[in-house]
């Protein structure tokens, strides 16, 4: 209970972070759409319906009253840039990034069910057969796709997978017409991209939180009681592992989301982290607001997921003596 | 302990050299033991850190430690050499044939899991019985151990039952499968006297039920005298002397056994002086909300040393950590030397700091490593005195003179010296800053016993020098014997009594302090028997 109420306070201070930052970003959004040669009154008359000439106190207020309503407002941009046409071909700021949203979750959903199975199963293996030459090789090669900029690992499977070997698209357009298969197809890179730059974090910590266990007492008795290796592991190490793994898995998710901006943007593919960066491009405070506060919310939450996961994985907490 | 133990020959180890692995290099841990162990028999193994007795005993099941390798010899169980076997064939001998007692019941459990699972697994393994019958084995053997509760303490994990129950339940665990020899390794070393009384007690009593034949290792030759039918005494990795338990202790052949119980006859005349260097008076103190000390007034005599003895959780440590101020007491107050000490650390003048200091229990932690033997001294004299340069480096040489060491140890790092040099350093560095009191707390329990009797009579010699008043604070009664003028018993966070130490130590005692002197083991080898005995009627 604790942890959650924490988790809201967290949320709550990044909104005003994230609200008061783009507040004092230079520059405004009327000044942008009207362009350098615009007339005082026009830039002056266009901040009044936008609500940019209130102090930012109230509009920080305004704003927060309306996300709790699920309101994230209205975008500025695709409104009509005649002045005195009243707006009506603006759009709403949800339903804008509902349908993105989705399309984000998909690709990090996806990569996270490969990454996660996968980098466990190396770790675990990584910490069974120590400082053999797989380990080695395993720990050597995360090592290399953990320093890679996402960009960078991109265009490498770019310029593998679909200029050399063309197997797939490089741009990864998807609609809602699209057939899961052909999302799947579609997405293959940024899917790749995104697995390979978190997986090897993961399995590292993976293999070192089983490695820390193997050094204990327990795991010496459980040994001389006769347990097999496997037995070792599984039985023994692994339900202890839990709560760093957990943590681990948890960070490097969000970074995986924080990390789908860059990658999105590479395969431009239609999802949050794109918006984002057009939206932060036109000034359009509502949305880059709102998709600041999900990255915010996510990561927030991630992390209860995994210290939940850590509090059930653990005797001492779970039944107090 | 019956005597007539069979014949049967069940174990023999012969000439086993083991080395290890540490600091870069290969060092001998084991030179060219050999061991022999009849069925039913128990024998006890005895020695100082490093002298190898774990390592022989794991080496009995054929077993090392990650970085040691057994380099030659045999080991033949019931026929089959153990060192020729390969991991697989060892494990189904692991754990079913031979088991294995472990010195910390805390860390030795697996806390993810039910203690009956634990105590079960090694038998599930055979696949002969049940689960369920293996269940209600189990909770007949938590019986004879007299668990209570035996019925559902299984269904508990590690961490909600005590240390000296989870031993209990380990040696359950062990005796599960009903295995042909158990080695215990130190069971009892991490457990209080009132405590060990009671698990070795249990322990003795079900192996001699089952007729399983032990290897009980232990640094305690009077805990090993109660448990062992034979006692085979290791020294730097080689036999020193094998006896029966009545003839070793009767007529010990070596020097170096007699040794062994040297500490215990250390003795000290008492004194007292009326005049006090430190009163407490009415101290309450608490870690948060609960509270462990209530009502504790202690005096300290001027120049003479006062024991606090009591078992881990009496509240003796807590005293320490109010009188030096790391923890506030919530009420009564602290006199030294006539003047009120402010409770909080932070409003105490630095004169205050500097006439009391303190003395850990674990020198390796208490030092930084990274430090050398000078910086160390050397720093205190600094701080407290303003003395530098030359006269610092005098200073510090006469003060390594004092503690029995010399400037050769200047430049050393506390990762090049011995636990027993270690200990000496950290004395060195509380009387740089010129004491009149020093708090010792558990000061030797770290340390073997000849290393022990070493820093005791340096503590009294300095004592007799420079006229250093001392707080011990030990849970051990032959070093208290050995160094005090006072003794005070603490319990439960309450002062049980105070006084001069012939007073405390002889009849009439109050039930605690009874019941804690007469659960030391002595060095007779039916002095748990007398006494359970006598604590039965």
């Amino acid at each position: 209970m604790l942890r959650l109420s924490l988790g809201l306070v967290t949320v709550f201070a990044f909104s005003v972070i994230i609200f008061s930052t783009f507040s004092f970003l230079p520059g405004d959004f009327a000044t942008e759409i009207l362009g350098q040669s615009a007339t005082k009154s026009a830039v002056k008359a266009l901040r009044a319906e936008l609500g940019l000439d209130k102090p930012p106190v109230t509009r920080y207020f305004d704003w927060l009253g309306n996300v709790f309503q699920g309101d994230f407002g209205s975008s500025f941009s695709g409104r009509s840039k005649v002045q005195g046409d009243q707006g009506d071909r603006s759009r709403e700021v949800v339903g804008l990034i509902v349908p993105r949203l989705k399309n984000t979750l998909f690709l990090t959903g996806v990569a996270a069910m490969l990454a996660i199975p996968l980098s466990l199963i190396l770790g675990i293996s990584a910490a069974l057969y120590r400082n053999s030459y797989y380990d080695r090789s395993a720990t050597g090669v995360s090592l290399v796709t953990v320093s890679s900029p996402e960009f960078f690992t991109a265009y490498i499977f770019i310029l593998l997978l679909a200029t050399l070997f063309p197997v797939f698209p490089t741009i990864s357009n998807v609609d809602e017409a699209s057939t899961l298969a052909e999302r799947f197809y579609r997405t293959a890179l940024p899917v790749f991209t995104l697995t390979l730059i978190t997986m090897g974090h993961m399995m590292r910590m993976t293999r070192s939180a089983i490695i820390n266990i193997l050094s204990s007492e327990y795991i010496e008795m459980a040994k001389l009681s006769g347990a097999s290796r496997y037995e070792v592991i599984v039985k023994h190490a692994l339900p202890n592992a839990w709560a760093p793994i957990s943590q681990v898995i948890a960070i490097n998710l969000a970074y995986m989301l924080i990390g789908s901006v860059v990658v999105e943007y590479v395969f431009n593919y239609q999802g949050i982290g794109r918006l984002m960066v057009g939206s932060v491009y036109n000034r359009d405070l509502p949305v880059v607001q709102a998709c600041a506060l999900i990255f915010a919310s996510t990561y927030v939450i991630l992390n209860l997921i995994a210290d939940l996961i850590g509090i059930i994985s653990n005797p001492r907490l779970l039944y107090p003596k | 302990m019956t005597l007539n133990k069979s014949k049967e020959l069940l174990l023999e180890m012969k000439n086993i050299h083991i080395d290890g692995f540490s600091d870069e290099r290969w060092h001998k841990i084991l030179k060219g033991v050999d061991l022999t162990l009849h069925r039913g028999e128990i024998l006890g193994l005895i020695g100082e850190s490093g002298a190898g007795k774990s390592t022989m005993g794991k080496a009995a099941m054929g077993y090392t430690q990650p970085g040691c390798k057994i380099i030659k010899g045999e080991i033949n169980f019931n026929g089959i050499d153990l060192a020729k076997l390969n991991e697989f064939e060892k494990r189904k001998i692991w754990g079913t044939k031979i088991s294995y007692v472990a010195q910390s019941a805390a860390a030795s459990f697996n806390p993810a899991h039910r203690l009956m699972e634990q105590t079960i697994s090694a038998a599930n393994r055979l696949k002969i019985n049940p689960t369920d019958v293996l269940k209600k084995d189990a909770v007949q053997l938590y019986e004879s151990l007299q668990l209570p509760d035996a019925e559902n303490i299984g269904d508990r994990y590690p961490h909600q039952v005590s240390g000296g129950q989870l031993q209990r339940i380990m040696t359950a665990m062990a005796m599960s499968p009903r295995p042909e020899l158990i080695i215990f390794d130190e069971p009892t070393t991490a457990l209080d006297v009132t405590t060990q009384v009671e698990v070795l007690s249990a322990m003795r009593s079900i192996v001699d039920k089952f007729n399983t034949a032990a290897i009980y290792i232990t640094h305690d030759l009077a805990v090993v005298a109660q448990m062992a039918d034979r006692i085979k005494v290791l020294r730097y990795g080689e036999e020193v002397e094998e006896a029966e338990t009545r003839d070793m202790l009767s007529n010990p052949k070596e020097e170096y056994t007699k040794s062994l119980w040297s500490v215990r006859s250390l003795i000290k005349p008492e004194e007292t002086n009326e005049d006090y260097m430190l009163s407490i008076k009415n101290i309450d103190a608490a870690y948060g909300s609960s509270k462990v000390l209530h009502n504790v007034s202690i005096d300290i005599p001027k120049g003479k040393t006062v024991a606090i003895v009591g078992e881990s959780g009496s509240g003796k440590s807590t005293t320490a950590r109010v009188i030096t101020g790391l923890l506030p007491q919530l009420k009564g107050e602290i006199i030294f030397d006539g003047k009120k000490l402010s409770p909080k650390l932070e409003q105490r003048s630095k004169e205050e700091l500097r006439r009391i200091q303190i003395i850990f229990q674990m020198p390796d932690t208490a030092m930084n490593p990274r430090q050398t033997v000078d910086e160390i001294i050397g720093r205190p004299i600094e701080f407290y005195q303003g003395i530098k340069g030359k006269e610092r480096e005098a200073k510090v040489i006469e003060l390594l003179k004092m503690i029995e060491l010399d400037e050769t140890f200047l430049d050393r790092l506390p990762s090049e010296l011995s636990g027993g040099q270690k200990q000496r350093i950290c004395i060195a560095r509380a009387l740089a800053a010129n004491p009149d009191l020093i708090i010792c707390d558990e000061v030797t329990s770290a340390l073997d016993q000849i290393v022990q009797e070493g820093i005791l009579k340096l503590l009294q010699k300095l004592q007799k020098e420079l006229g250093v008043t001392y707080i011990f604070i030990t849970h051990d009664i032959a070093t208290v014997k050995a160094i005090s003028d006072e003794i005070v018993v603490m319990y439960q966070g309450e002062v049980v009594e105070q006084g001069l130490k012939s007073k405390i130590l002889n009849p009439p005692y109050p039930d605690y302090t009874e019941l804690l002197l007469s659960s030391v083991p002595e060095m007779d080898p039916d002095w748990l028997t007398n006494l359970l005995n006598k604590r039965s009627s």
